[in-house]
């Protein structure tokens, strides 16, 4: 039972930047901007986060620097796409791109340096149950930030005004505009918000899952991963959260298979999340498919299995606004 | 008027440079490198000798090859990201043909490389079907199938074509010399190679601009309703230019191992495929452009291969370049439409 638990938060250790990056692009794409970038963005904030670290002796300075970098970096794709009206799926694999070797470039300093983790959080009245105790008392505080991002990701999205006027313009943005909201400066702001999560994810890494910096850092291609869960959550934050646990747990249970077959290299077991990735992305459009939907019309009962998870993207997701077009 | 109008124009062309070679410099001060040293070492490093130059060689025709083939989808508006897996997969379909041979002539090397392309266009197949059939976008199965493509490297490499004694990432074993791609006098570069490079991108030019083919794709690209509606068959036409860019892919991952490592490696592919992607975004995916970016983003690849050994600088420095390059593109073009599209609406 012990054990159980110890691996219980291994994954909660192992999807809290998953989660965060997870919930900082669906508010991206809820507000109907793709950003393409994750993968760049996330290695940059870590490299900058573990850097800032290092420098001042304090990791939550380093978050705040991670943060801000991963701000920087989708305001570049906000104002080129949303003002500018170049494609943002260009901007953003550029971005991607540029980011990962300016990590790398401006990082290699810090290679493998020892530097400064965030440490663990003990919560003082749970060590008499066991288990909660190796689940949460003793846990790195990104943990405790994910599940809170969760929280607070969602009831801003659903209970708050200010999370209204954020699918309105990802819904329906000449809607939005014609009831007086700023389409574009509200794209912005979610853009920025987002990016600061995907930062924080970067520094979750580089301060607390895989600490300190290096090529590779461990963190490659997680933004990937976390762009596929947008769509698996059907951008919906904790749906998403869920996808980035399912997804943590294959990155965990990929330690275990090491374990069952020594003579496969490390390596291999790594991309296993990838195929997982199309399979579940296939799973997800499947539903969508004409066939499936003739299947379901003819027998009910498929409506069942298929009913609780509807899939339908931001009305306006990837579309561009401009007011000087007329509505 | 019209004068003014010139001199605005050639403003706006410049203004893409200058702003990434502002923002290069911008980004190089932090970490202490000489702005201008470096730009020597980037330039002389590539095109210092002739060996350099061979060097440079070497690196132009994989680009070219994956450029001119990504030129096919980005017709279609595809966004083939698999292009990096497409040439593992042609790397590893080209060593599989060669493992059972110990000497060869021409006409191995020809197979070889014909099972090169046939691998790549396999590997784009798969990614096309997924998105035709399974409606999964192609940015995400390209992604997840060169992170699948390189696992099956690693794995062949220290399983079942692993060297005799020793499997290490250093790769298989070694081809004879006979299954070697010819080299231009000592060169590291092979005419053969050139000339397929060449080859693929007259080949590419004259489908996209010459025949009624490739003007449907085009028409799939703007239209995809409409080209279903004028019976051109738009799902036929995205596999096929998927199997089209996969297999120039593959051939290039033929063309490293047969010419260049003479084995399979687990980094063959050294980024080329997504290096071609920016190479084509900055190209606006025209064909005339396109060589000439290969030829400077390859100078670029070589030269900075001598940073860390002069300067102490990560050889990552390259790759920057060429990003904050076509972000520069990217951002004057932007830059230009918002302020034209302000002095209309005044």
């Amino acid at each position: 039972m012990h054990e159980f638990a110890l691996v219980l938060a291994g994954i909660l250790l192992a999807g809290a930047p998953l989660v965060l990056a997870t919930l900082g692009e669906t508010i991206t794409e809820k507000a109907g901007v793709i950003n393409l970038s994750l993968d760049g963005t996330m290695l940059l904030s870590a490299m900058a986060a573990f850097a800032l670290a290092s420098a001042t002796g304090s990791p939550w300075t380093g978050a705040l620097g991670g943060m801000a970098v991963g701000a920087a970096v989708a305001a570049v794709l906000g104002l080129t796409n949303i003002y500018f009206g170049q494609s943002q799926l260009a901007v953003g694999f550029i971005l991607t791109l540029l980011c990962r070797d300016l990590a790398y470039f401006l990082g290699h300093a810090y290679s493998r340096q020892p530097g400064p983790t965030f440490g663990y959080w003990g919560i003082p009245g749970l060590s008499d149950t066991p288990v909660l105790d190796a689940l949460l008392g003793r846990q790195s505080p990104v943990v405790s930030m994910s599940l809170a991002a969760i929280v607070l990701c969602w009831w801003w999205m659903y209970k708050t005004s200010g999370g209204m006027r954020l699918r309105a313009v990802g819904e329906s943005p000449r809607a939005a505009f014609g009831r007086g909201i700023r389409v574009r400066l509200s794209r912005l702001m979610a853009c920025l918000a987002g990016g600061a999560l995907v930062g924080l994810a970067g520094a979750a890494y580089s301060l607390a899952v895989k600490p300190g910096w290096g090529r590779p850092q461990g963190c490659e291609g997680a933004g990937w991963i976390a762009l596929a869960i947008v769509i698996f959550g059907g951008w919906h934050p904790v749906r998403a959260a869920i996808g980035a646990y399912f997804f943590a747990t294959l990155q965990v249970s990929g330690i275990y298979l090491q374990d069952l077959f020594p003579s496969v290299p490390a390596q291999v077991f790594q991309v296993a999340p990838f195929p997982m990735m199309i399979v579940t992305l296939l799973a997800v459009n499947l539903g969508r498919m004409s066939f499936v939907q003739d299947m379901m019309r003819r027998y009910p009962i498929l409506k069942r299995f298929s009913g609780s998870w509807p899939i339908t993207s931001p009305a306006a997701l990837g579309q561009d606004f401009d007011p000087k077009k007329g509505l | 008027m019209p004068r003014n109008l010139w001199l605005e124009r050639i403003l706006w062309i410049l203004a893409a440079p200058l702003l990434a070679l502002a923002l290069t410099v911008l980004v190089a001060l932090p970490s202490g490198a000489p702005p201008l040293e470096t730009l020597r070492i980037l330039v002389l490093g590539g095109l210092g000798s002739m060996t350099k130059f061979g060097q440079v060689l070497t690196v132009f025709v994989p680009l070219m090859l994956c450029s001119a083939g990504l030129l096919i989808p980005f017709t279609a508006r595809l966004w083939n990201i698999g292009i990096e897996g497409q040439v593992v997969l042609g790397a590893i379909f080209c060593t599989g043909t060669l493992m059972p041979v110990d000497q060869g002539g021409p006409w191995h090397i020809a197979l070889a490389l014909a099972a090169g392309m046939l691998g790549g266009a396999l590997w784009a197949l798969l990614a096309g079907v997924l998105k035709t059939w399974g409606r999964v976008h192609e940015i995400f199965s390209g992604l997840g199938l060169n992170f699948v493509a390189m696992g099956l490297t690693i794995w062949l490499i220290f399983g079942p074509w692993k060297r005799p004694g020793v499997a290490s990432m250093s790769g298989t074993a070694p081809f004879d010399p006979s299954l070697w791609l010819d080299r231009m006098g000592r060169l590291a570069s092979s005419w053969t190679a050139l000339a397929l490079a060449c080859a693929g991108l007259a080949l590419v030019a004259w489908l996209l601009l010459r025949t009624q083919w490739g003007l449907g794709l085009k028409a799939v690209g703007q239209n995809p309703k409409a080209a279903r509606l004028f019976d051109l068959s738009p799902r036929r036409r995205m596999l096929q230019a998927f199997a089209l860019c996969g297999a120039l892919g593959g051939l290039a991952g033929a063309v490293q191992v047969l010419g260049v490592y003479h084995r399979l490696l687990p980094s063959i592919s050294s980024g080329y495929g997504y290096t071609a992607l920016l190479v084509g975004m900055m190209a606006s995916f025209r064909i005339l452009p396109v060589p000439f970016i290969c030829f400077f983003f390859a100078v670029l690849n070589v030269g900075s291969i001598q940073l860390p050994l002069q300067l102490n600088l990560d050889s990552s420095l390259s790759g920057v370049i060429q990003g904050l390059m076509v972000l520069s593109v990217f951002i004057t073009q932007g830059l230009r439409s918002w302020l034209i599209r302000r002095r209309e609406g005044c």
